[in-house]
């Protein structure tokens, strides 16, 4: 097949463009996370560093939201898990006919765009509390809650589609079997239904607490004037970004490698278990690299290197060579200060240096900027910087004071 | 009365307007091997479920020990069915699912593990209560549902063509297998089955079932040698058909002319024919004999079509003026008389071994 696209070379081009495409942005990310240019880059290099991780930590706001989004993320997967398995099993046990309706009628939260969802909430449930004469501190006007059922309302469909389709594999007869040996409908539940959805009840839960946490159309409307991870963090990234958020990137890429691996090993070593073919592999004979095969004993393991890693990381410290970085800093703008003085005093002796806010990091070159819009009346300080200095991309072309006529 | 006693009071059951099951009246006592026989469709597997609760009549009502059990629910009857795809829990271990009866009736750990391996012995598979179902053959599965069903320790035990998915051999094992079970615990066996020889050879009662309707109720002699209906006649057992019209009738035997000549058999439950009435005259193969000289009654002049060897018996595949006949011969009696070097031969049967009915089914009754 790799022949008729043209060979190897062309294959291999083909897959090193693919996974450049899909890890590129991640493996800059990571590494700007560890550099410590104020700037989330990679050139130019400044100095390792693990202070972003520090500055993430302190961020309150983003920290309140992350503790505000992981409550909401637990209590979403205790109500739409269930929520899910009623609807999936409603679906089961309905006539032919009525099923189609019913499914798209469980479906259609998820083709509602979440914006709608969000904006529905909370206009509904104020319309109730208003209804019921609540006042403001009620739950009809806390985030909180408003939150919680604006995920459930789609993400309990979520969770019905992953539980609908292990239920589909699910044989009745086998609780019939059950009630037909004495046992009551909710022993029958618990006993032979239950253990049979357990996998898919484990990834309805992970699904279901990835969607809420991630959520943003919904959330953002329903949480009112409070804060989850992800509004507190869209807000900070409008504010701009600082490597912070990288910091908070390698976290999350992190818990997820981790994650897959303890499940891959855990799978891995279920199937092996199950095909009986564990007994013919040496790692399964000792009982020492057989506890190394569990799950939990991976977990350890891999938290453990995890842990060494950023224990080591933490303990280089950037300051010296910051001071170093800054130092040269410093030096080169002295350097570009004195060109620039000697260049204007050759140009234009007499003529008054212009004020300009160049000091000003500002993209928009100070354009927001209050003062930039009064008339420079006061005679300029003899050592302002000339606007050279303006860091501004558009080399200032937006700066109001290019714009006035040269007196 | 005993409670192991089963009473169907014209039962029947609907899916919407399809009639999957029409006036069923019977009544099956405790202790009985009793078999539904018919073929695939006919509502076998319905009117069990009705019987362990999980359908309901949509008429009529069913009466365990006496008991009416409507509104009973299936996990309160005395009953244990065993489905037709065994329905054993492929998560729980053999041992978790012979005692899962036991389990669920609040049986602590150590009696239910003692209770399995007593059940294990009894079906023979000593040792094997901690390997998941799906470790074991197809045979034992089935004999694990059984010991799973006998947990529960039911009045009746319900089977739905538990040996239909099983080879040859350890078909006819698990026959005799199951009817030395059902003799020494005792219980009422309801058994179903669309395979006649499993009916008739394990059988104290058959009722034979043919699209919704129970057509005769008899032990397996009777639904053999006396069918009441064409269906029964043709459905158990193999069976040659020869139509004809009632020339005259003395006492139970019955006078047919048909295709092949005057052909006398016996009327099916003493039933009183007119002349000219359109009938039918089954004999079975093992039934029609070659004769040396041409014998007094029911002589047919026929021709040979084929032959089947089929090791303690041959079958003769004949034609006589257009009819298809089938005659079995043993081979032990290959010495008899032999067909005539040109292929034909005068066959015969003996009158009370004919059945003549009605050709006319609705009139069968
Ligand atoms: N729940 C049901 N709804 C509608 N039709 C059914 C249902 N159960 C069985 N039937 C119909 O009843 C007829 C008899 O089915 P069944 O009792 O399973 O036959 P058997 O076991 O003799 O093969 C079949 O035609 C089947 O389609
Ligand atoms: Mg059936």
């Amino acid at each position: 097949m790799t022949r008729g696209l043209g060979g190897g070379l062309f294959a291999f081009s083909y897959a090193l463009l693919f996974f450049l495409f899909l890890f590129g942005p991640l493996i800059i990310m990571v590494i700007t996370a560890f550099n410590s240019s104020a700037f989330p880059r990679v050139v130019p290099w400044e100095c390792f560093t693990t202070d972003w991780f520090g500055v993430l930590v302190r961020n309150e706001r983003l920290m309140s939201g992350l503790w505000t989004s992981l409550a909401i993320g637990v209590a979403v997967v205790a109500i739409a898990v269930p929520f899910g398995l009623a609807g999936a099993l409603a679906l089961a046990d309905i006539g032919p006919r009525l099923r189609a309706g019913l499914y798209a009628v469980l479906i259609t939260p998820i083709l509602i765009p979440g914006v709608v969802l969000g904006i529905s909430t909370i206009v509904f449930w104020s319309f109730v509390g208003r209804g019921v004469g609540a006042s403001y501190d009620t739950v009809f006007y806390n985030g909180f809650f408003l939150t919680l059922l604006g995920q459930v309302a789609f993400i309990a469909s979520y969770a019905m589609l992953v539980l609908n389709a292990r239920l589909q594999r699910f044989d009745p007869t086998l609780t019939e079997a059950a009630l037909d040996l004495g046992a009551t409908p909710g022993q029958a539940f618990r006993r032979i239904l239950l253990p049979f959805m357990k996998p898919a009840l484990g990834s309805a839960a992970f699904i279901t607490f990835l969607a809420s946490f991630e959520n943003y159309n919904t959330t953002v409307f329903t949480i009112l004037s409070g804060n989850t991870f992800t509004t507190a963090l869209a807000s900070k990234v409008r504010l701009g970004t600082d490597p912070s958020l990288s910091a908070l990137a390698v976290i999350i890429i992190a818990v997820t490698l981790i994650g897959a691996m303890v499940s891959e090993a855990h799978t891995r070593r279920q199937e092996l278990l199950r095909s009986g073919k564990a007994g013919q592999s040496r790692f399964y004979a000792n009982p020492l690299s057989r506890l190394l095969t569990h799950p939990g004993a991976v977990l350890v393991l891999l938290l453990g290197v995890t842990g060494f890693i950023a224990w080591s990381a933490s303990r280089v410290d950037a300051n010296v060579c910051r001071a170093a970085i800054l130092q040269e800093k410093q030096q080169l703008q002295e350097r570009l200060m004195q060109e620039q003085r000697n260049r204007i005093q050759q140009q234009a002796p007499a003529q008054p240096a212009t004020p300009s806010p160049s000091n000003n990091p500002s993209p928009f070159g100070g354009a927001f900027n209050p003062n930039s819009l009064a008339p420079p009346v006061q005679p300029a300080p003899p050592a302002a910087p000339p606007p050279s200095n303006n860091p501004s991309p558009f080399g200032g072309a937006f700066n109001p004071n290019s714009l006035a006529p040269k007196q | 009365m005993n409670t192991r006693d089963v009473v169907l009071e014209h039962v029947s059951i609907r899916f919407g307007n399809y009639r999957a099951v029409e006036n069923a009246h019977l009544s099956i006592r405790g202790g009985e091997f009793f078999s539904f026989l018919g073929p695939s469709g006919c509502g076998k597997t319905t009117l069990l479920r009705c019987i362990s609760g999980f359908v309901q009549p949509s008429e009529g009502r069913v009466l365990i020990g006496g008991k009416d059990m409507r509104n009973v629910g299936p996990n309160k009857r005395p009953t244990a069915l065993i489905f037709q795809n065994l329905a054993l829990f492929p998560l729980l271990s053999v041992a978790e699912n012979i005692a899962f009866p036991l389990e669920v009736r609040g049986v602590g750990r150590k009696e239910r593990r003692k209770r399995a391996d007593e059940l294990l012995e009894m079906i023979a598979l000593p040792g094997t209560g901690d390997k998941k179902v799906h470790e074991l053959s197809g045979g034992q599965r089935q004999r694990v549902a059984i010991a799973r069903a006998l947990a529960a320790e039911p009045d009746i035990l319900l089977l739905d063509e538990p040996l239909s998915a099983l080879d040859l051999k350890l078909r006819q094992h698990m026959r005799t297998e199951l009817r030395a079970i059902q003799q020494r615990v005792g219980l009422t066996f309801i058994y179903i089955t669309h395979d006649q020889g499993e009916a008739l050879t394990m059988s104290d009662q058959v009722a034979v079932m043919n699209a919704g309707v129970v057509e005769q109720v008899g032990d397996p002699q009777t639904i053999y040698n006396r069918p009441k209906t064409p269906f029964v006649a043709s459905f158990v057992g193999e069976t040659n058909a020869i139509p004809g019209a009632v020339m005259n009738q003395q006492g139970a035997l019955v006078t047919l002319d048909t295709a092949l000549g005057p052909l006398t058999g016996q009327s099916a439950g003493g039933r009183d024919y007119q002349a000219g009435e359109r009938c039918t005259l089954f004999v079975r193969p093992e039934q029609l004999a070659l004769a040396d000289a041409p014998p007094a009654t029911n002589a047919i002049a026929a021709r040979r079509v084929n032959e089947e060897f089929e090791g303690s018996i041959r079958t003769l595949f004949l034609n006589a003026n257009g009819v298809d006949l089938r005659l079995y011969r043993m081979n032990a009696d290959a010495s008899g008389p032999a067909l005539a070097a040109d292929g034909t031969a005068s066959i015969w049967f003996r009158p009370e071994h004919a059945t003549v009915l009605p050709a006319d089914p609705s009139r069968s009754g």
